[in-house]
């Protein structure tokens, strides 16, 4: 049934309709409100919401539900997600299925969910959501991923995702059969001569005089996380691109005023087109190098100083120049509330990079 | 193989006379008692009586162990019981997390001092406070072991360490922060000890503790937390024979054994 | 003297620290003075006298001991 709904009350019914039944968090604009609708919809659903009294503790209680084999997720902003990254790397180390989101403040944080804020060189697939709608699908869809490839996943929203109130039918997605938790812990293999171990060093009980074996245990680590970026499909949205002078990527909520913008200017007679990542790792490079070609530039909008244009320019490689035309666009609140999210603005910044 | 002076009784082989048998080398469910741990160090003592206390409390197919990082890491993979390893000063949230999930398993923390009240002084303070059905151990031996023997937040006025060789000086590096006696303070927390392993009976009457620790937990009194000071000969940089009484002497002169709190 | 137990001792477990020669209560367990293990340290030996009360087992960090108590205490000449 269709409700009108703000983001942060769609994403926690979507993380219920997935099966998440632990969640801890701390305050923080604009991420706020999940933890508030997950603090009221958890318990009817025999679930816990946590309290927790910093964002260190709330993603080291989501670890401790996911080693049970419980669906567990947590989140923030970016400041909190700083505080929790050393957990978020570890707990890729530890081959923990865990969702966290970023209710983030503008994009500057793009480069801490997909190179890793962390240490190590571990990877987390990130899902930018452009509004609640797709919300609703890609957390679901981060929940799967994360229990599939053993791995923690970031949803990468912003304070509009937050606060937009969209029209939305929050139903179950169906990923196929559950995948296998049996690595996962509560007592009952104690005494047999296999209890098991979650660990960030390891996954080997000592049966001889070896303790942790790291090296073999992080080029294991290594090889899983080759796989899930191999088993992980790309997503982009790609339009109007077979035939466009310009073709504009920008990722999350800016994505849908530069959709919009590029149609403006087709109907203006300039042709545009648009790639919108929706998977920011695994990167949808072939998307973008496709859509590149015969394209006389490739022009970045992001709301950051120049973070994903990397990644663009590395998917391009030089075939077609590639230009930024993003920028800090802020108001005094510093949440990312953006004067740029305006598509005569966004479609006047456009038709300027044209050559 | 030497000829023994006759004074000496064989004990290379089991009884032949009629006996049974009152304690074998390792627990059940130690799985390999070999470590790299120093000659002397306490730790091993406390994690034997703790894995005694969960056999006998008949709880093995319920406990889930939550290590932090530091020497006694090493028996994180080294148990018969389910082990849930975590980062250093988080083992109490992670604990958290596990018996909130699951309420039916028994979950025990294993840190150390530095790891617990350096690393992680607030995840202990707010697991107490919070009064979580959980029980915390803290081998506290006045010194980062792991890294070579460094101040902690425990380490007593005078004790030496490779970072204040000179002895701990209230001036320069602060005061001890007695952890049992902050905790005991919370009105979540239901049992609070402090015990030490450097003698026998000391090693009896921490391992009552244990067992009152984990009671707490299985009556779901509130959250129980056991102190056990353990030797630290390297990083006390003394002989091992020297490290019981070092311990008495220095630690437990300031963390003060006993029972701080009950039910 | 009655003698009420005895060990068995995993001479190469032994890391030579000396904890277990103060726990005993009847003082029956000696270091070598000379003679060292396979890793190079001095381990204890057994004199008579021991009760089985497994104060060095429960001391010992290395695993060396085995305790054992007699169904039938022995008595031996002083």
């Amino acid at each position: 049934m269709r409700q009108l709904m703000e983001g942060s009350e769609a994403i926690a019914a979507a993380m219920v309709a997935a099966g998440c039944r632990f969640f801890a968090g701390y305050p923080m604009t604009p991420f706020t409100e999940i933890l508030e609708h997950m603090a009221k919809r958890l318990p009817d659903v025999g679930g816990v919401c946590m309290n927790a009294e910093s964002e260190l503790e709330a993603v080291g209680m989501a670890w401790g539900a996911a080693v049970t084999g419980t669906l567990a997720a947590t989140g923030s902003t970016g400041q909190g997600l700083s505080l929790m990254q050393e957990s978020i790397a570890e707990a890729a180390m530890a081959r923990l299925p865990l969702v966290v989101f970023n209710m983030a403040r503008a994009q500057g944080d793009y480069w801490q969910a997909t190179r890793g804020g962390g240490h190590g060189d571990y990877r987390t697939p990130v899902l930018a959501p452009m509004d609640v709608p797709e919300a609703v699908e890609l957390t679901q869809l981060a929940f799967h991923l994360a229990a599939t490839w053993r791995n923690p996943v970031l949803v990468l929203g912003d304070y509009y995702v937050a606060h937009t109130s969209q029209s939305v039918d929050v139903q179950p997605l169906d990923f196929g059969p559950p995948p296998d938790l049996s690595w996962a812990l509560d007592g009952s293999s104690g005494g047999s001569g296999r209890a098991k171990l979650v660990s960030p060093l390891g996954t080997q009980k000592q049966r001889d005089d070896v303790g942790y074996d790291l090296s073999e245990h992080y080029l294991a680590c290594a090889a899983a996380t080759s796989a899930m970026l191999a088993g992980i499909e790309p997503r982009a949205e790609v339009a109007l691109c077979d035939d466009a002078d310009i073709v504009v990527v920008a990722h999350g909520t800016p994505g849908r005023y530069i959709r919009a913008a590029v149609r403006v200017l087709r109907e203006q007679g300039i042709q545009a087109g648009y790639v919108r990542p929706i998977t920011l790792l695994p990167f949808p490079s072939g998307a973008v190098a496709r859509a590149a070609e015969g394209a006389k530039v490739v022009a970045v909008y992001e709301n950051n100083q120049g973070q994903m244009v990397d990644d663009v320019r590395l998917a391009v490689l030089g075939r077609t120049p590639v230009t930024f035309i993003g920028g800090l666009s802020l108001d005094s609140s510093g949440f990312g509330i953006a004067p740029d999210l305006d598509v005569t603005i966004l479609r006047d910044r456009i038709a300027g990079a044209l050559p | 193989m030497t000829d023994l002076p006759v004074r000496y009784l064989p004990t290379d082989r089991a009884p032949d006379r009629p006996a049974r048998l009152v304690d074998d080398f390792t627990p059940a469910l130690i799985d390999v008692g070999a470590h790299h741990l120093c000659p002397g160090c306490g730790e091993p003592i406390a994690m034997r009586s703790v894995v005694e206390v969960i056999s006998e409390l008949d709880v093995v197919q319920r406990a889930i162990a939550v290590f932090g990082i530091g020497c006694y890491t090493a028996f994180s993979n080294n148990l018969d019981i389910e082990v849930c390893q975590a980062l250093h000063g988080r083992a109490p949230s992670v604990a958290t997390g596990i018996k909130r999930a699951k309420p039916d398993t028994v979950v025990v923390g294993i840190q150390g001092d530095g790891d617990m009240v350096n690393e992680g002084l607030q995840e202990v303070l707010h697991t107490a406070a919070r009064g979580e059905s959980v029980t915390c151990i803290m081998l506290n031996n006045g010194v980062f072991g792991e890294t070579g023997g460094h101040l902690t937040a425990t380490t007593v006025l005078g004790q030496r360490t490779k970072n204040t060789l000179e002895g701990r000086d209230a001036e320069k590096h602060g005061y001890p922060i007695l952890v049992s006696n902050l905790l005991a303070q919370l009105e979540g927390a239901a049992y609070v000890a402090r015990g030490a392993v450097n003698t026998a009976g000391n090693v009896s009457r921490t391992k009552r503790m244990i067992t009152r620790a984990f009671e707490t937990q299985l009556e779901r009194k509130g959250f129980s937390f056991v102190e056990i000071l353990t030797m630290c000969p390297t990083g006390w940089f003394i002989e091992t024979e020297e490290a019981p009484s070092y311990l008495d002497h220095n630690l437990a002169a300031v963390h003060v054994g006993g029972v701080l709190k009950d039910w | 003297m009655i003698v009420r137990g005895t060990v068995v001792i995993d001479v190469d477990a032994c890391k030579g620290c000396d904890l277990c020669i103060d726990a005993c209560p009847p003082h029956v367990l000696e270091m070598t003075v000379h003679e060292v293990n396979s890793r190079g340290y001095r381990y204890p030996r057994l004199l008579a006298g021991c009760t089985g009360c497994k104060a060095c087992s429960q001391i010992c960090p290395d695993f060396v001991f085995q305790v054992y108590k007699y169904d039938e205490p022995l008595e031996i000449p002083a």
